[in-house]
């Protein structure tokens, strides 16, 4: 186990080297360049612009900025933002708990809520549940997260005026749980909605395969009752497939959603991904690009650890 | 290997006993829209306390559909379709709840499944797969009913039962796998156990060792046995009475000794004809029946073997024959049958 964790690992820095060169290259491929913005103001002359130029070290070649900014990101400077000079890892880590947060209350509402939509749709397939489910979740998924977003703060926060529209805290109240947990409820609701849709779907079709196994059958034959079949049968073996779901899901967790934290005002990884780009702050967004890159690799890892823990037909070497 | 090797032992006493499994006009008609398959029609057998009745027919005859629809294993939309009796022990399964038919599942009645790869859960130790329904039938608490299946395995000749019982299927054997599902299927002594198939998928040299511990197991436990196969060296080596289905039906049901040295029904005549024996050696051509099991489409309405049998007369077409008695305890289902 160990030593597969540790071969995992020391696979992920080439992939890690990777990312990075594909990101630092695009950054530099893009036009206009970290410094446009100061050509359109007046007041800056251009041997001012040299001179930020030379303090970035955006002068020198493009594969010596690489090699500096690479060997930062591995033994922890990430470099430093270009407006505000903050170091970029703090930057970064500053907008994790408030992402987690949401996050974390979006998926574990969704997890919930679609395995349990999922699983009775698989039960009781074809009955009216199961076609109002399979409907409902193909509406979830067709329409914009911005349009749930947008009528979410018309109906809740506009007109019915129970939750307030945007933001974390009721300003002067930073640190009330209760302004706090007012403030989730509607960005948890809309974000939730779209991942039990994509929940309710994998499960159901993870949980329609398994039944119709010889093993099920078996079970029946046993005399274990409906539940228990479907709880200590069923569920290990429907549980692999959820489970490198749940690891493609995770980075998601820390990079945020774009579009829902944006909508509401969440100052989260989402935001700053937004703001980043408009500002063209490049170090925060490859120093974003690579925090996403690791936590998809721990993502993968962590579940394939638990898929090796719930099949033992699966060997971890 | 000959039938005579293989007497009933318990014909005599056995033919006094009431029946402990009771099957009356077992159907399952199933709508294919625009036919009607009738793939169980009216079965109909008995099956006494420590006998072994072999359930013999080509694939298509309906066999395994019995077996699930006696078990009430058939899965939606199928579960509301057959009708018929299936008295166990003085219950009419056929009118249980789910409920209660659950509870007598591995319990008073069980099954042995074909595919032994494949019927046990992959992510479940070979123990708690086999603790189950002694946990859920007998009550057992978790050590107990542990022990208890570890004794299982030893009884079903599983060497080191210590270790396959901590161990998961897939480090099984075929042969191995399918021991344990008899341990699953015998853990809370059964009166009738239900087996489909159960050599089918494993080598010969292992077929021949399943089929010793089934009856070993049988005597030792007094378990009745429905023995589901399409090969009929299975029937002569373990059963005492044979059933040969066709077409979901039962054509012919006679002691084994009697069906081999004198079958009346022609369906059951060709299928004999059909076994290559040592003593006919060197074969010229091994006779065969001619023609196909009938779809559902081209079924007759009077007997269904008619279009491929040469002992047909012209009463076959109107009506299907039913099944009467020959001989004691010797009956076929034919309107010309073969005369001993």
């Amino acid at each position: 186990m160990i030593g597969f964790i540790a071969k995992r690992l020391l696979q992920a820095v080439p992939l890690l080297i990777g990312v990075s060169l594909i990101g630092f290259g695009l950054m530099h491929l893009a036009p206009g360049g970290p410094l446009a913005i100061y050509t359109l103001n007046p007041t800056i002359q251009v041997q001012d612009i040299e001179r930020i130029k030379v303090i970035f070290g955006l002068d020198q070649p493009l594969h010596i900025q690489y090699v500096k900014w690479a060997t930062g990101i591995f033994s922890g400077n990430w470099g430093y933002t270009f407006f505000g000079g903050r170091p970029v890892l703090d930057v970064i880590l500053e907008r994790v708990p408030a992402t987690l947060l949401l996050m974390g209350s979006a998926l574990s509402v969704a997890i919930v809520l679609g395995l349990s939509v999922g699983v009775l749709g698989a039960v009781k397939r074809y009955s009216v549940f199961d076609v109002l489910a399979t409907t409902g979740a193909l509406f979830a998924l067709s329409f914009p997260t911005f349009w749930f977003g947008l009528m979410a703060i018309f109906v809740f926060a506009i007109e019915l005026r129970w939750l307030p529209s945007g933001g974390m805290w009721e300003l002067g109240e930073e640190g009330n749980l209760l302004s706090l947990l007012r403030h989730l409820v509607l960005p948890t609701m809309v974000l939730a909605l779209v991942i039990t849709a994509t929940w309710s779907r994998y499960s159901r079709s993870a949980f329609l395969e398994v039944m119709h196994q010889d093993f099920m059958r078996t079970a029946r034959a046993k005399g274990v009752p409906p539940g228990a079949r479907l709880l200590r049968h069923a569920f290990p073996n429907a549980a692999k497939p959820l489970i490198a779901l749940l690891g493609v899901e995770l980075p998601f967790l820390f990079s945020g959603a774009l579009v829902a934290e944006t909508i509401f005002g969440w100052p989260g990884m989402g935001r700053l991904f937004v703001d980043a780009l408009s500002m063209k702050e490049y170090p925060v967004l490859m120093g974003m690009m690579m925090f996403t890159a690791i936590f998809v690799i721990i993502g993968n890892l962590l579940a394939d650890i638990a898929i090796a823990l719930i099949d033992p037909r699966v060997r971890l070497s | 290997m000959t039938a005579q090797a293989t007497l009933p032992r318990h014909a005599g006493a056995a033919a006094a006993e009431a029946p402990l499994l009771s099957v009356r006009d077992l159907t399952l008609h199933i709508p294919v829209p625009p036919h009607v398959l009738r793939a169980v029609d009216g079965v109909s057998f008995d099956l006494r306390r420590g006998e072994t009745l072999g359930l013999v027919g080509e694939s298509g005859s309906g066999k395994t559909l019995t077996a699930l629809t006696l078990m009430r294993l058939l899965e939606p939309p199928l579960d509301h379709l057959p009708r018929g009796q299936v008295v166990l022990d003085g219950q009419d399964l056929m009118l249980l709840t789910e409920t209660r038919m659950s509870a007598l599942r591995g319990h008073a009645i069980s099954m042995v499944f074909q595919e032994p790869m494949t019927s046990l859960n992959p992510v479940m130790t070979v123990g708690r797969q086999i603790a189950e329904p002694l946990m859920r039938h007998l009550g057992l608490p978790t050590r107990a009913a542990m022990a208890r299946a570890e004794e299982m395995l030893r009884l079903v000749g599983i060497p080191d039962p210590a270790r396959v019982l901590r161990a998961y299927p897939h480090l099984l054997s075929g042969g191995m796998r399918q021991r344990a599902m008899i341990a699953i299927a015998l853990a809370c002594r059964p009166l009738v156990l239900v087996a489909d198939e159960p050599t089918t998928a494993l080598d010969v040299t292992v077929q021949a060792q399943i089929l010793e511990l089934l009856t070993e197991l049988q005597r030792e436990m007094g378990s009745a046995i429905l023995l589901i196969t399409h090969d009929l060296a299975v029937i002569a080596e373990t059963a005492h009475r044979v059933a040969v289905m066709y077409a979901g039906r039962i054509v012919e049901e006679a002691p084994v000794a009697e069906l081999f040295a004198d079958p009346r029904h022609p369906y059951a005549r060709g299928l004999l004809a059909s076994i290559p024996r040592i003593e006919r050696m060197p074969p010229a051509t091994l006779p065969e029946i001619p023609g196909m099991v009938p779809g559902p489409a081209e079924r007759p309405i009077g007997c269904a073997f008619m279009p491929r049998c040469a002992r047909a007369i012209s009463g076959c077409a109107a009506e299907p024959p039913p099944l009467a008695e020959v001989a004691p305890g010797h009956r076929v289902a034919c309107w010309n049958p073969v005369h001993g």
